[in-house]
């Protein structure tokens, strides 16, 4: 029930304005943790919008809450710009500075048992914290 | 605090001093008569003493400039300046960054450099580039040849009014004289066209590059404004544009008041080709130099091109379009709503190039068949035609007959015959020089306190390594450019701000801006009518448009007397 | 109650300034004018800030004096051999000049948020140039309007009715004499506005410009579908471009971030260079944070270099790939960090974002950030453009005055004051003070 997607990560409207309320501000986390996929994508996958899934790319893995997309993208993921995001960005620039931030090989599984991690928790376990 | 420079060859040709030996006594910044004993001394014997250089178009500072910088990095990897406790690091050979500019300049014994070209949305960002410039003065001319409202205003007739939009663009851009590029070219290329006759309409607004010249020259007269119109004008770097430029010299003899110039051509190298095509691309420097020395309404300055790699930037969109066209280079195009644009494209003057061998020779041409060198200013039209570091070698030809032929003798045969350089061997001599780098350029500019060293005008002075009495600058060129480009001392407001060619100290100098004294009420009208159609010409506020002058720390406003 | 009019909006690179601000007794009550983005920022600026600076301690917050707080600063910037100074887009050009300066005393790296946002158009620009305009030139002339790998509608609302598809024009009334077209991966809301919608895979961009390149120049196409799109509508999409009067290419991340990066930039200008022998035509990036282009070009007029720039050998080196930050993280080069106005542990690749917190790391931000809660020290300071005046670009590099429409809190001070003093404390220690 796994499949498998190309990510792209970007700006939203909701990101935008959760990052003024604050990175730690429920409008932002519900904005950065959600992953956007196509209907199919939903089926394939077998969950619901507002179900619970792990997207895995070689950089690492993060619980994601899925969504539906109004459009159309088979095959395409997106999510807004955040730690979330980022926990599955490969740090290589080729040699640009430019992290490759759109265009990421993923794999994405239902995870219904397990939970969406808040942003404290998210860089605790990310960078160990101070 | 006093300084006295003691024992030089002075040259102050505005005041006819020729190379006497002279003290000349510094007060508070100032000229003065005499000095105490307790004034520092220097010792300029056996040196040349000048004013310091005033140059009245560099492209140094301002959105197009920036653009240059960011175009190529290339360029400042092989020039880089280390910090030292006392200035601050940069880079760049024909695109420095804004301190290394102004340290350059410093070293090189110039005191006054002005920026000849800033679109006026954008002037706030040429002012804090300038104001990122030490030590010398400066100040920018806004770009109108291109501006809507005065294609408009001139279109309808309304002379008066398009002097009074005029007085206010220079306050509120702090803007120093009226600039001309490619007078309603730039509007054509906004739909991706050109001018190229004098009364070709321009697209949607009904007027030519003749009407906007001479009304742009009549809107001068009528502010007062210190400095003529400076015109770069259609159909720049095209072969055969020697007639243009003849075209729009004569195009306001008519208006010339008193035998005072009323239009300055500038760069003229660049507009003095003739030939149909590269390939039959000739010097007409000849024809250009005759007219300049028949008539008194006209000044211009050289634009000289020197070999090597450099940068050529200007608000002429068009021109440089067909530059990239040529040189398959990188291009950068930047139009400005409303107002004009701009065009930025590398290139490599090679001396076995036929074409550049021509364009080097015409620069000099011009400088030197202009009989009275009162007419026409040491420029390199940086860095159209090269860095303004090169300033001292274009001295060293100009004075050297002999480094001339020994290139002359090395360029290929064809430009030797299409261009005059060959036969001409006057040298000009130190005064001469000091009229075209500084005394000349500051009368032009209106600045009564520079370009000499009476008593009374601003303590900006230059001491070369150069005895005029053992040298032969006929055969010691490198001698001469090697002293130009570090002077042994650089003053600046009486102060020493350079030593062997090492600056010492990085004073702020003074931001330069016309003050158009107009009657209020015509003022508030043009005000009122602007503010109605702002946000019709702009996609800024009127509130947010415009330089205040607190932004400059030293501004140093000049008012102008209109007959309005 | 004050009014204040005209107020630049300090969010995203369009900043818009018609926005009119009422203010009663240091509180704004009214937001007029702002797109739900610019209103965020104005609305819910006081909230989720330290008004104190603090200093971390066994991973609790516990406020410190400025005085110490700069200290620290200057201290750890003096103490380090390699020190990375990031961030910039989010405040004023005065504070930026004061970091570039800050940098060179200490022979550190100054970067900001262009490295991991337009950097690769840079990278783009040095190679080919490029072919802009004011946003004035659009509104009054375009008749073609084309977003690729952006989507205005989310990241900069107000763009297409500010600047390019429904205001009028001096010489374009409105929308009705205006072709929007989209090109994207995603049928974004943007998307949904245009007139022609040309869906692409993603990470093709590189190979349909490529191909649009060769229509622009009468060359056959040897294929059937380049990037998903079949190639008869990539030859239409290439007649319209040829057949507008006054054409205007604006893109975003989607090519900046995607396969092929910089030549992706690259392959994007030369088409509009291409597309200038048959008409006018031009090339705009869609810039996010309101003075990104400030820090770009104050960091170029004062060191040569826009963004990157390595002061380690005591005059700017630039190279990105290794003097940017993601770069210098990843290798772990640098031993202290000072971040000011962004959020790099939010916005960078985990792995770089561990090494960030690794090191010895100083915060200077209106907000608390994802990065803050990671600081040794963080010394709040006010919002740019709510808080303090200063200076911004616009993304078509158009200066623009920010205004202070109220006092930040008590104690709470301004990026330029707060760098100012660790300035001028650098200095201090650095000649045995």
């Amino acid at each position: 029930m796994a499949i498998k997607v190309v990510l792209l990560s970007g700006r939203s409207i909701g990101q935008g304005r959760g990052k003024e309320a604050g990175k730690e501000s429920q409008l932002y986390a519900e904005a950065a943790t959600s992953c956007e996929l196509d209907r199919s994508d939903l089926e394939s996958l077998g969950v619901q919008p507002g179900a619970n899934v792990r997207v895995a790319t070689p950089s690492g893995s993060v619980i994601l809450v899925a969504r539906r997309s109004a459009h159309p993208h088979p095959g395409i993921a997106f999510i807004p710009y955040g730690p979330w995001a980022n926990a599955l960005v490969d740090q290589a620039t080729d040699g640009t500075g430019m992290p490759s931030f759109k265009g990421i090989d993923a794999e994405i599984s239902p995870a219904p048992n397990e939970r969406v991690l808040s942003l404290r928790e998210l860089i605790s376990a990310s960078c160990g914290g101070r | 605090m006093e300084l006295l420079v003691k024992n030089g060859f002075v040259y102050d040709p505005l005041n006819k001093v020729d190379g006497e030996i002279m003290d000349i006594q510094v007060r508070d910044g100032r000229i003065v008569g005499r000095v105490s004993s307790s004034a520092e001394v220097i010792d300029a014997s056996g040196m040349i003493v000048m004013p310091g250089g005033v140059d009245l178009h560099s492209h140094i500072a301002g959105s197009k400039v920036n653009v240059g910088r960011l175009l190529r990095p290339e360029d400042h990897y092989w020039d880089v300046v280390p910090k030292t406790p006392l200035t601050r690091s940069g880079v760049g050979h024909s695109v420095p960054s804004t301190f290394t500019t102004g340290y350059r300049y410093a070293e090189m014994g110039y005191t006054t450099v002005f920026e000849p070209a800033t679109p006026p949305l954008k002037t706030f960002h040429t002012h804090e580039e300038l104001n990122d410039i030490p030590v010398v003065d400066k100040a920018c001319f806004p770009l109108f040849g291109n501006n809507w409202v005065v294609m408009e205003k001139l279109r309808d007739g309304k002379l008066n009014e398009c002097a009074a939009y005029v007085a206010w663009m220079l306050k509120v851009s702090k803007g120093y004289a009226i600039k001309i590029v490619n007078p309603g070219g730039i509007e054509a290329w906004g739909w991706g066209k050109n001018l190229t006759h004098m009364d070709d309409e321009v697209p949607n607004f009904g007027v030519t590059p003749r009407e906007i010249i001479r009304g742009l020259c009549k809107v001068n007269q009528v502010l007062g404004l210190p400095h003529p119109i400076h015109v770069h004008p259609i159909n720049i770097g095209t072969p055969g544009n020697y007639r243009t430029t003849l075209e729009t010299m004569r195009c306001v003899e008519d208006l010339a008041k008193d035998g005072k110039p009323c239009i300055h051509i500038t760069h003229v190298q660049f507009l003095a080709y003739g030939g149909v095509d590269w390939l039959s691309i000739s010097s007409h420097a000849d024809d250009i130099a005759a007219y300049v020395n028949n008539h008194s309404h006209v000044t211009v300055d050289m634009g000289q091109v020197i070999f090597g790699d450099t940068t050529t930037m200007t608000a002429d969109g068009p021109f440089q379009y067909r530059l990239y066209q040529i040189t398959h280079n990188k291009w950068v195009n930047a139009d400005v709503e409303a107002e004009t644009g701009a065009g930025i494209v590398p290139i490599t003057y090679v001396r076995k190039n036929y074409v550049h061998a021509v364009m080097w020779a015409i620069g000099l041409e011009l400088a030197l068949l202009v009989k009275d060198p009162w007419k026409v200013y040491l420029t390199t039209d940086h860095p159209n035609g090269g860095p303004f570091t090169e300033y001292p070698r274009v001295i060293s030809w100009l004075m050297s007959n002999k480094v001339r032929q020994r290139i002359v003798k090395k360029i290929p045969r064809l430009a030797r015959v299409r261009s005059n350089i060959k036969d001409i061997d006057r040298e000009m001599t130190f005064s001469e020089i000091a009229v075209i780098s500084r005394a000349a350029t500051a009368k032009a500019l209106g600045l009564k306190d520079k370009g000499h060293l009476g008593v009374g005008a601003d303590a900006d002075i230059s001491i070369y390594r150069i005895n005029p009495k053992t040298i032969d600058p006929s055969s010691q060129y490198r001698e001469i450019r090697r002293a130009f480009r570090r002077a042994a001392y650089t003053i600046k407001d009486g102060e020493v701000v350079a030593r062997d060619g090492k600056v010492v100290k990085t004073p702020t100098g003074r931001t330069y801006w016309v003050d158009p004294q107009i009657p209020q009420d015509q003022m508030a009208r043009t005000v009122s009518e602007l503010k109605d159609r702002f946000e019709d010409l702009y996609t800024v506020r009127f509130a947010n448009y415009g330089v205040s002058e607190v932004l400059l720390p030293r501004s140093t406003p000049i008012p102008a007397q209109s007959t309005l | 109650m004050t009014v204040y009019d005209d107020v630049v909006c300090p969010f995203c690179g369009c900043c818009c300034d018609d926005l009119r601000i009422e203010v009663e007794e240091n509180r704004i009550t009214k937001i007029e004018n702002a797109c739900v983005l610019g209103r965020a920022k104005f609305e819910v600026y006081r909230v989720d800030r330290h008004t104190s600076p603090v200093g971390l301690q066994d991973g609790v917050p516990r406020p410190i004096k400025l005085e110490d707080a700069v200290d620290w600063v200057a201290e750890t910037l003096v103490k380090s051999r390699y020190p990375l100074l990031y961030g910039w887009s989010s405040t004023s050009c005065e504070a930026i000049k004061l970091g570039i300066e800050l940098a060179e005393e200490v022979g550190g790296v100054c970067d900001n948020t262009t490295t991991v946002c337009h950097g690769p158009t840079i990278q783009g620009v040095h190679d080919v140039g490029e072919v802009a305009a004011t946003l004035g030139t659009v509104r009054h002339r375009a008749d073609l309007v084309v977003y690729w790998g952006c989507n205005p509608v989310h990241a900069h609302p107000k763009h297409m009715a500010r600047y390019t598809i429904f205001p009028r024009g001096r010489f374009v009334r409105g929308r009705s004499e205006r072709r929007l077209v989209v090109v994207d991966p995603r049928r974004t809301d943007t998307a949904r506005l245009a007139d022609v919608f040309v869906q692409i895979q993603s990470g093709s961009d590189y190979e349909v410009i490529s191909a649009l390149r060769m229509a622009v120049r009468n060359e056959e196409i040897e294929a059937d579908a380049v990037g998903g799109v079949p190639v008869e509508r990539i030859e239409e999409l290439a007649d319209l471009m040829m057949g507008c009067r006054f054409g205007i290419l604006f893109f975003g991340l989607g090519l900046t971030m995607s396969d092929g990066k910089n030549r992706n930039i690259d392959a994007a200008i030369s088409l509009v260079r291409d597309l200038n022998a048959r008409t006018k035509f031009l090339i705009m990036p869609m810039r996010g944070h309101f003075n990104v282009s400030g820090a770009n070009i104050v960091s170029t007029w004062q060191t040569g270099y826009p963004f990157a720039v390595d002061f380690s050998r005591g005059y700017p080196y630039y190279n990105p790939g290794e003097t940017s930050a993601v770069d210098l993280l990843a290798r772990g080069d640098c031993d202290s960090v000072l971040v000011v106005a962004s959020d790099p542990v939010a916005n960078f690749p985990r792995a770089a974002a561990r090494n960030l917190v690794g090191v010895p790391l100083a915060v200077i931000d209106s907000h608390i950030s994802a990065t803050s809660t990671c600081a040794c020290v963080t010394i709040p300071s006010a919002f740019v453009g709510i808080e303090a005046s200063g200076t911004t670009y616009r993304m078509d590099g158009v200066p623009l005055p920010l205004r202070k429409v109220v006092d930040p809190p008590e104690g709470v001070r301004t990026d330029e004051e707060i760098l100012s003093a660790i300035l001028r404390r650098v200095r201090e220690l650095k000649r045995g003070g």
